[in-house]
Formats: C-alpha cells, structure tokens, sequence
C-alpha cells in the first residue's frame, strides 16, 4: 500500500532518495487526513534546513499542517507547481505532487527514517 | 479519535464514510466525499446536513411572549404564526449569549439554539423566566435535517403534499414529510434555499433514507466542513468564531436584530448606551491580496500596527480566494481599506470588502 522504495517519517512525509538528494512530500495517509489541499507554502530555494524543522506548510480547507524536514541539508529544488495547483498533492501524493527536493548533508541521517513496512505498521496502529 | 455524544445519524455517516470532529460536545461529520465537493453540490444543486445536535427550547403558557420579548433582542410580538425569526440572546452588558431562531407557533414559541451553548442558554432562560413561562429543553426529543440547495424545494416537495412552493424565506409549516410528523422551515445557513426540518427524533433515519433516496444523484450529504465554507461566503456570523459574550451586536453588525422600540429586554440599556457613544471596532469581511490563507486568530495590522483579530477565514471553494472575516478598529473598517493578516508572522494584504461575498439565492 505505501511504496517499497521510499522512506518514511512518523510525521506522514515520505522520501525518495537518488543520489545525495532527498525529494520530499507527504503520504496518501496524511493527504486523506487533510482533505481537499487548497493551499501550500513552499520553502526558499537554497534555504539551508535541519531535521525536524518545518519545510513548509500544508492547507486544506480545514486544517493547517506543517510539514516537518525528514533531513537535514540545502533545498535545491521546489514543486511550484503547487502554488497555482495544491491539489496535486491529493491527486498524486507520490508523483506530481512531491513538496521540495533536498541535498543531503549527512546520509547517515536516512537510517532512522522509517520503511514502508514500519510506516504502515504505525498508521494502522 | 475525537469523542462526543453521537446523533441518531451516526451509523449512517459512518456508513457513507464520513470524517469526523467533535464540535459543541457531539461527535459530527466533517466531510463525507471531501469538502469543495460537498460545497459545489449544495451551490448547484443539493446537500443533506444532520443538524440533530442543535438544540430546540420550547416556550409556552400564557406568559411566553413576555418572556421571550425580555429573553431576545428581536420583537416577536410582531411574529405571525408560520413565521420565524433570526435573533439573539443577550447579557445585561450587551455581551452575545447565543444567536437564535425563534418560530412562532400559535401562542407557543420554539427557539432553535447552538450545540454548545444549549446548556448555558438553557439555565440562563430558567433564570430569565423565574418560573413565568413553560421552558422545556427539547432537543433530546427533536431531530434537525437541512436540505439545502437549489433542487431542495424539487426533493422536499416529491415527499409531501404540503405546499411548499407558496411559503417564503422564513416561513414554516407542519405536516407529514416522508410518513413523519415534521416542521418544515425555509430556512438555512448556506446562502442557499433551502428547508430546515424538524421531527421527533425517533424518525430521523426514515427521513434521512427517503430523502437521500428522493434526492438519487441531485442530492448528496454535506458535513460541518462545507456547512463552515458555505456560511462564511454567504456573510453568515458563527458563534464561538465571529461572535461571543465578549463581542456586542453592533459591533458585529447585528443591530438589524436588535429591536429598540419593542419595550424593555435585557441588554437594552447597555446596547443604547453602546450605540450612542459608537462601537470601537466592527466585524468585517475581507478578502486577501497575497497568498494565503487567513485563520482564526491571526492578528490583522495597518502598516506595521495591530489593528484587529482575524475571527473566521477559508478558501473560498465558489470563488478560489481567501476570504476571511475579522474584528478591524471602527476608523479602520470601511469598505475597500488595505490591511495586512498576519500569516506566520508574515505580513499578507488583505482588503476589506462588504459581506456577503456571495450573494446568497435564498427565496424572498
């Protein structure tokens, strides 16, 4: 149900690792939590982030939800297409609708992030 | 998981998928499909809310009208029967208790109040009463569905032979709807219109299913998410947010409510003495320039100053803008102002603009 090849944190991010960086986004769990996405802040490029401080901001019609950095690093890339089309994120939670990409400054910090098989065992906990 | 008391619908939202929240003590649907859709379906067509934990308040005897014109800041002495009214319960300092709706029926009064305010207003009528009137707090014995929509009247109406068609904004009747004993409303809290439906509570689910089922595919249920949206673009104060007992009617710009020459009622004196020397800040509507989306609590500056709090705010599902409605200092409150919502600590600019965003397609 959740991607084998990605990793996972408890805060419902995801992360697919290629090379040194990170692309980032948040789980199918965490948009349904949501619902309707209509709003996204996006960090600065070249904005510089450790782990566990907020990447952003994710909004549905409800709720406000930050979106906490899996890694530490420089942000080298962000998903502006999510400015003029947030419901990317619910559409295509895995794809088109990844947040920012990150250059990861220290690998070893990839090894507590959280298998898919982990991730899941804690949502349906 | 949220808790609270659960209506008589539950099983069927969970049926239907729904989300919920708590909201006022009661465990209620937020959404069942996702809330722009929901939204869409009652602006073009129809939705169906379970508004069970809405509390009803009877008022009876020969003393009901001297209570409820002393209780209420709206003259329901000149409330026909099949009539009803929107109005509001005060504190002696003015302060918003709850905001109501009061039917008159024959010499009887209902007075349909919020979730979480059903006890305090409760006691507080007791108090009001010392013993004059019947009081007696009905809503465990009676049920609230809303249709709203404009397909409403179409569904209602295949359920019933009562005339609806010849009954105004505001009006009510009584009858068999779906085989059960209902007060139908033209009323609501979308912008819409649409019917407000009460009923003892034990025929709730019948009337839920023959609805639904009447509605087939113009009909779809509708949470506290699209309840929330559709309010706030059709100017609608909600109590808790835009209103409380620290906020007065004028200020919130319910002095249209406010019934000054019907005699005496509580809250009178101080509201009078209110409007004479003028309101210090005034509930606005705003919609935002930038990027963002206002929320309540948000801080709303003029050029680096605070100025006023932001009270409700969404994206707007009909017209995909932030929109939002706050507080703003009296000389600051006019229409077209330039403000700033303060967005994580982020200055977003914001104008104010007149309410209702949308205007609202209710029958008069």
């Amino acid at each position: 149900m959740y991607p084998a090849e990605l990793k996972y944190t408890e805060e419902h991010e995801w992360v697919r690792v290629e090379g040194n960086v990170a692309r980032v986004g948040i789980t199918d769990f965490a948009q349904k939590e949501l619902g309707d996405v209509v709003f996204v802040e996006l960090p600065g490029v070249g904005d510089s982030i450790k782990a566990a401080e907020s990447l952003g901001v994710v909004e549905s019609v409800k709720a406000v939800s930050d979106i906490y950095s899996p890694v530490s690093g420089q942000i080298v890339k962000v998903n502006e297409k999510l400015e003029d089309s947030p419901e990317l994120i619910n559409q295509d939670p895995y794809g088109e609708g990844w947040i920012a990409e990150i250059e990861v400054e220290d690998p070893k910090e990839l090894e507590g992030l959280l298998t898919a098989e982990e991730y899941q065992a804690i949502v349906e906990g | 998981m949220a808790e609270g008391r659960k209506t008589p619908l539950y099983s069927r939202h969970e049926e239907l998928g729904a989300k919920f929240v708590e909201f006022g003590g009661w465990l209620m649907p937020v959404s069942y499909q996702g809330i722009l859709e929901e939204h869409r379906a009652v602006r073009t067509s129809a939705g169906i809310f379970d508004l069970c934990h809405m509390g009803e308040i009877t008022v009876g005897g020969e003393r009901a009208l001297e209570v409820i014109q002393e209780a209420t800041t709206n003259d329901a002495s000149t409330l026909p029967e099949g009539k009803a009214q929107y109005s509001l319960l005060c504190r002696p300092d003015g302060g918003i208790i709850d905001d109501i709706i009061v039917y008159r029926r024959g010499k009887d009064f209902l007075l349909v109040v919020n979730a979480a305010n059903r006890e305090k207003d409760w006691a507080w009528l007791q108090e009001v009463n010392k013993g004059r009137a019947e009081l007696a707090d009905a809503s465990d014995e009676i049920g609230l569905i809303a249709v709203q929509g404009p397909q409403a009247e179409k569904i209602c109406r295949s359920l019933t032979d009562l005339d609806l068609g010849a009954l105004g904004y505001f009006n009510h009747t009584e009858g068999e709807l779906a085989g059960a004993p209902c007060l139908l409303s033209r009323t609501g809290y979308t912008g819409e219109d649409g019917w407000e439906i009460y009923m003892p509570v034990q025929y709730v689910e019948q009337v839920w299913d023959a609805l639904l089922a009447a509605g087939g595919e113009d009909l779809e249920p509708a949470g506290l998410g699209a309840r929330d949206t559709l309010r706030l673009e059709a100017g609608y104060t909600l109590y808790g947010n835009d209103i409380d007992e620290t906020t007065n009617p004028l200020e919130a710009g319910l002095g249209w409510v406010v019934a000054w020459d019907k005699g005496d009622f509580i809250g009178k004196e101080a509201l009078a003495a209110l409007k004479e020397k003028g309101v210090s800040r005034r509930l606005v509507g705003f919609k935002l320039l930038e990027r963002g989306i206002p929320r309540q609590g948000y801080p709303l500056h003029k050029e680096g100053e605070e100025v006023g709090v932001v009270t409700s705010g969404t994206m707007s599902p009909s017209l995909g803008e932030a929109i939002g409605m706050g507080y703003v200092r009296r000389d600051l409150a006019g229409a077209g102002t330039e403000l700033e919502v303060l967005i994580r600590n982020k200055p977003s600019k914001a104008q104010i603009v007149k309410r209702p965003f949308i205007k609202p397609s209710v029958k008069r």
